[in-house]
């Protein structure tokens, strides 16, 4: 009797194979050692694709995305390091192409945006406080005694 | 008084936005005008045992065309290449991007050939050590190999005559 006519031998086949499916699914994208990986998938979450508009070439399925995947991979392989692997990035799409730009005059304004918002809105927030503060403490007694007075003027 | 501070905030952010407006949002400026070309070395379109390198057009400036069979822009763009590479004042070097070479012969059989010469790019990892982002790309290199200008998107008339040409006579 062969194993496909015996009801366990069905089953240790299927077993088989959905045992060793995973390993031996070809996924060019992922690397062996998973210090790279991890590597990888963090600075390829940092590279913004150039052509899909807000996503990182991690998120895309752009053709582009994916060949700037495999730069990615290659240099990884090859040893470089994170620095150079933006550097090399840097180099050919400018500052664009990362998703934290690096701190130049030119970023200026994109970094310190945040904060010069953050200190506006902290300023005007004191600023109305302390003129609703001071013109409570200055009129409260004014519309107590108006509030007062106004039933005795009543007829 | 009262008003002026959120009509100056107002102002400021209009004008942000106003010249945000006028930007195109995919154009990324390439970071290696003024660079010497990052060299390539690929085999031939039309001959795989030659080779095509950026080194074999020292001497006189030339244009990289990068293009693709399956690049809708570059159809639009490859009658006005026929045009100006019957002028002949810049020869024009094809940086076929990403094709099969069977499919990217067709395509100049079929429509006509303005390229000196092909270099072929299937992969595409010496369009990424360009830059290029899409297809089609253009980049003016000088005659001492140092990139003048990039093109994204099809070439026009204007854009040669404004961007490519008048740079290489105001040398």
């Amino acid at each position: 009797m062969s194993l496909r006519h015996h009801p366990l031998g069905l089953v240790a086949a299927l077993t088989i194979v959905l045992v060793c499916a995973p390993s031996h699914a070809i996924d060019s994208e992922t690397l062996d050692d998973p210090v790279l990986q991890t590597r990888y998938v963090a600075i390829s979450k940092e590279l913004r694709c150039l052509v899909c508009q807000n996503q990182s070439i991690q998120d895309s399925n752009a053709d582009l995305a994916k060949d700037l995947r495999r730069q990615v991979r290659g240099m990884l392989l090859a040893g470089r390091s994170d620095t150079e692997i933006y550097a090399y990035m840097t180099e050919r799409y400018g500052d664009y192409v990362r998703y934290r730009p690096p701190w130049r005059i030119n970023t200026l304004l994109l970094q310190l945006f945040p904060f010069i918002v953050g200190l506006l809105g902290v300023t005007l927030l004191w600023g109305t406080l302390k003129k609703h503060r001071s013109r409570q403490s200055v009129s409260t007694p004014d519309e107590a005694e108006r509030d007062l007075s106004l039933p005795e003027d009543q007829p | 008084m009262r008003y002026a501070v959120p009509l100056l905030v107002f102002l400021a952010m209009s004008v942000f936005l106003a010249l945000g407006l006028g930007q195109d949002p995919e154009y990324v400026p390439s970071p290696f005008i003024g660079k010497a070309v990052p060299p390539f070395t690929l085999e031939s379109l039309d001959d795989p045992l030659q080779t095509v390198s950026t080194s074999d057009f020292k001497g006189k400036a030339f244009v990289i065309n990068v293009w693709g069979s399956w690049c809708p822009a570059c159809y639009d763009e490859h009658p006005y290449l026929l045009e100006y590479a019957q002028q002949g004042e810049l020869p024009i070097v094809g940086l076929n991007w990403k094709d099969t070479r069977e499919d990217a012969r067709n395509w100049l059989a079929r429509l006509g050939d303005p390229y000196v010469v092909n270099a072929y790019d299937p992969v595409g990892d010496a369009g990424i050590n360009l830059g290029v982002y899409g297809a089609p790309e253009s980049f003016l290199v000088s005659a001492e190999g140092v990139v003048l200008h990039k093109h994204v998107g099809p070439l026009t008339p204007a854009i040669w005559q404004a961007e490519f040409l008048s740079r290489v006579s105001a040398l």
